[in-house]
């Protein structure tokens, strides 16, 4: 089926070839086609038609995964393809296949500002409930028939929808903000915790439950997480997550920024990311601009993608054994992580944030000597990881406390939307960078590791192996690294080169609009994915042709992931939960955006 | 007089240690660890106790309005007095107790023990908070079961010497220190000790990785300083309770008395700490399982057997 589909260099579906689900449905179901610079399949649905696609699309056992829904503020759009359906708010949904080749199929509703409703997706796939209720909570788009349409990024008492044109950007953009004695009561009311509006009971037939509010301070959640607990006795009856302590605007601010200067906001998306999280965002943006990279530039890119996956996953390593109560690796896997942050300081000159990707390359050149420094740690890991194996992963108690615990099936992984390490510990063996490889990921030789059961402890063992094959790739990096320009010579490449700005008028004038407005790029919309440390994250850019973006959707693993935790947490202990919460593998702050 | 001094000796002794040993488990972890620890006030930090002391006398005594007041008052008060009771049977020396002559001194501590346990039952319970009552909960399960472990370990100790003085116990260990004959009820003491005073690995009525700190959530300051000293002097207790019972007690060639006991029960405080620095925590069923499936018909067979040996030895 998936032949109907040319495949370009990239991977990806080149533009204009119908998606194979979509030609098998009748003709009245779709209402157009849409080219995108990305070349995803894109179709038009009415609004009504909408469930019944989404329906048969999963039916025809391909496309499995809801992968992204979200919401567009059409009402500002300046250079919009004429001849689209008239639209102020568009609802995408995007769903991708996880059998065989890679593909992707972009669905679009129109609906208008009047009424912004449609029916709900979570009747077809359990995960858009809260994507429905985010595209709800900032964009004021309605799903009929959803179990819980609550805010789930503002706090309740919040006026508005952040991410409507509309909505104001910055505190100067409003008047300034009081709290009178009434709203400090209604705020006050706002957070009691009533279950029945959380869809808890509070008795059963034969006992009272226990509610245990943990977070959002609590020393095991990882940031700040709140997650409500039905209890009887020390076991789960229910459980729901409360999110968006930690939310930022972060896609409000990509709007108020150049498509230059918001790098460093992405690099805190993901903290403990860092440069893991340019990737997706100039990849888009490149692809819009159509700039292609040095061989050297994407080279150093995985490499610093890699060692941060390393940072990142030693972190999580650390965290969950200190969660399950034992205190001493973490001092000893924070130091390994030190080790890693001093050469990624040596080459961005920043350790956690260094934004180091730039529209076209990285900053700057590797600095002289830097060989030595990889070298050196490539010697200094493998032995030290495999001490931890004795200590942590081959210890009897961390086995009794991690297996068994929080399993998840691969069909109920990818009906979760759970992607990442989570997804290949249930046995799949599926890594985008083998799929859909990017940036030269197809050219280096490393293993997707995986594991069997789904528990606990088969995703902490998929993160360690897979820090293993960091290092290889690492490796083959620092043996194969290419020589060359570190930057795209491209006109929109950021920023241009400064040196030759004194030679010659045209990089003068380019630098100095460059600098002053950032680039302009050409309008169309992008979708750009990697495999990041906790999944596959993606940037979907849609550009009207400016200086800003116009909208920048960040479609994060975390916030995915977290969404599944009830399933696993019901049935399960406090200190399972805590198991479960240190083995999902999330940050907040890429949970919130 | 030589009563008294021997009593006022015993206390601050055991305040001393107790107090002393909080500064040696940060510096010992601090070593396992590969970090310094505490290392800035006084020479080798050793002042970090005398600051600690200060901070805790001096914070505000705040008792929280929604908690049963006179109940939390006394629970850190109870528990830290059940423990500075008990070590009046210890024998430092031959001649060196507070009533180490005591004929049942070995039950005097099991009841102690046993008392203690409300300290921490009543300090959840009366925190009026959610987490303070989990901890306590957990607590009363686990204290009372392994202390049912603890009790039938010394079974064969108590068989062996005929008596429940201490001194006796001491004395009769002049040829063979009692953990190679009762290398199996020593280990179970061992653990059930460790459960006693909720260190980890069986930390669970803290459990701070999902109680945020247990039954002592809602203290602070002096309140919150007794249950933390209530603790070390828990772990000096049960450090000279297996020295006494299991490793000869005072008894030691060359060196005089008391700097053996003091040697073998410092090197059991710091294996308590080693223990916390390498573990991780079971859960809650793991550990009441592990204890009524595993320690009880181990402490069983330990009493059966021993006393079958001695039942053969009397015949003989």
């Amino acid at each position: 089926m998936s032949e109907v589909l040319d495949r370009a260099e990239s991977g990806r579906a080149v533009t204009g070839t119908m998606g194979a689900e979509v030609a098998a449905l009748p003709p009245h179901m779709i209402l157009m086609a849409e080219e995108t610079r990305d070349g995803v399949p894109t179709y038009w649905v009415s609004r009504g038609q909408i469930i019944a696609v989404l329906k048969a699309v999963k039916a025809a056992g391909r496309l499995r995964m809801l992968f992204d829904l979200t919401a567009v503020d059409e009402r500002q759009r300046q250079t919009r393809t004429p001849g689209l359906p008239d639209s102020d708010f568009t609802v995408v949904y995007q769903i991708t296949s996880f059998d065989g080749p890679l593909d992707d199929l972009r669905l679009k509703v129109a609906v208008s500002a009047d009424d912004p409703t449609l029916p709900t997706a979570t009747v077809v796939w359990p995960n858009a409930n809260w994507l429905e209720r985010e595209a709800w909570d900032l964009m004021g788009v309605v799903f009929e028939g959803h179990p819980s349409l609550r805010r789930i990024m503002t706090p309740p008492t919040w006026v508005g929808h952040p991410l409507r044109k509309d909505h104001y950007a910055r505190a100067t953009e409003r008047p300034p903000y009081t709290l009178s004695e009434d709203d400090v009561f209604r705020e006050q009311e706002a957070l009691q915790f009533k279950p029945e509006e959380w869809g808890m009971q509070r008795h059963s037939e034969n006992s009272d439950f226990m509610f245990l509010n943990v977070g959002p301070n609590h020393p095991s959640v990882h940031g700040v997480f709140r997650v409500m607990l039905q209890l009887e006795g020390e076991n789960i009856v229910d459980a729901v997550p409360d999110i968006g302590y930690h939310h930022r605007g972060a896609e409000k601010m990509a709007e108020r920024q150049t498509w230059h200067s918001y790098i460093p906001y992405t690099d805190r998306v993901d903290y403990v990311g860092g440069v893991m999280n340019n990737f997706p965002y100039v990849m888009g943006v490149e692809k819009l601009a159509g700039i292609t990279i040095p061989p050297r530039a994407q080279m150093i890119r995985i490499m610093l993608s890699e060692f941060f996956r390393l940072s990142s996953h030693l972190v999580f390593y650390g965290t969950m054994v200190q969660d399950l109560g034992q205190l001493s690796p973490v001092f000893y896997i924070f130091t390994d992580r030190e080790r890693v942050f001093e050469i990624i300081e040596k080459i961005c000159g920043f350790r956690m944030h260094p934004a180091f990707f730039r529209i076209g390359g990285v900053a700057m050149d590797l600095p002289k000597g830097w060989e030595g420094e990889v070298k050196a740690f490539l010697d200094y890991l493998p032995p030290r990881l495999a001490e931890y194996d004795k200590m942590v992963m081959q210890n009897p108690l961390f086995k009794a406390r991690t297996k068994g615990v929080g399993i998840y099936s691969t069909e109920e992984a990818i009906d979760w939307g759970i992607t990442g390490p989570g997804l290949r510990a249930t046995g799949l063996e599926w890594d985008y960078r083998k799929k859909a490889p990017y940036s030269g990921y197809e050219h280096i030789p490393f293993e997707v590791p995986t594991a069997a059961n789904g528990d606990c402890y088969d995703r902490a063992a998929v993160h360690i192996e897979e820090m293993r094959q960091s290092l290889k790739i690492i490796r083959f990096c620092l043996e194969n690294m290419p020589e060359g320009p570190y930057k795209a010579e491209h006109p929109l490449a950021m920023p241009p080169p400064k040196p030759r700005t004194m030679h010659d008028i045209e990089t003068l004038i380019h630098h100095f609009v460059g600098i002053g407005w950032g680039p302009m790029i050409p309008t169309g919309e992008v979708r750009s994915c990697i495999e990041a440390t906790k999944g596959l994250n993606s940037y979907y850019l849609t550009s009207d042709g400016g200086g800003m973006s116009y909208r920048t959707r960040i479609r994060t693993p975390s916030f995915i992931h977290l969404q599944q935790l009830p399933l696993l947490a019901r049935g399960a202990s406090i200190a399972d939960l805590i198991a479960i919460i240190g083995s999902i593998d999330f940050v907040m702050a890429d949970v919130d955006r | 007089m030589w009563y008294v001094l021997v009593i006022l000796v015993t206390v601050f002794g055991v305040l001393g240690v107790a107090a002393l040993s909080t500064m040696l488990e940060r510096r010992l972890l601090g070593f396992f660890q590969d970090r310094p620890g505490p290392n800035r006030v006084g020479p080798f930090g050793l002042l970090q106790v005398v600051a600690d002391a200060i901070k805790m006398l001096f914070k505000h005594d705040w008792i929280p309005p929604f908690a049963d007041k006179t109940i939390f008052v006394l629970a850190p008060i109870i528990g830290f007095l059940c423990v500075l009771l008990s070590f009046a049977v210890i024998p430092v020396t031959a001649n060196w107790s507070v009533a180490g002559d005591l004929n049942v001194g070995l039950l005097f501590v099991f009841g102690m023990m046993g008392m203690a346990v409300y300290s921490v039952v009543l300090g959840g319970w009366s925190s009026n908070n959610k987490f303070a009552l989990l901890g306590g909960m957990r607590a009363a399960a686990q204290m009372i079961s392994y202390e049912v472990f603890m009790g039938l370990a010394l079974m064969g100790v108590i068989m062996t010497t005929g008596s429940f003085a201490l001194n006796d116990i001491v004395a009769a260990q002049s040829h063979c220190w009692f953990i190679i004959p009762q290398f199996l009820g020593a280990i179970i003491f061992l653990m059930a000790g460790i459960a006693e005073t909720h260190r980890l690995p069986f930390d669970l009525p803290e459990g701070e990785n999902e109680l945020g700190a247990g039954f002592h959530t809602e203290y602070s300051g002096m309140k919150f300083g007794m249950f933390f000293l209530a603790e070390y002097a828990g772990v000096a207790l049960i450090s000279c309770l297996i020295t006494t019972l299991y490793l000869g007690g005072w008894q030691g060639p060359l060196l005089p008395p008391v700097v053996w006991f003091v040697l073998k029960a410092g090197f059991l405080i710091c294996f308590f700490i080693l223990l916390r620095a390498a573990l991780p925590r079971p859960r809650y069923d793991q550990l009441m399982a592990f204890g009524w499936k595993v320690l009880l018909p181990l402490s069983l067979l330990n009493t059966v057997v021993t006393g079958a040996i001695l039942l053969l030895r009397a015949s003989a």
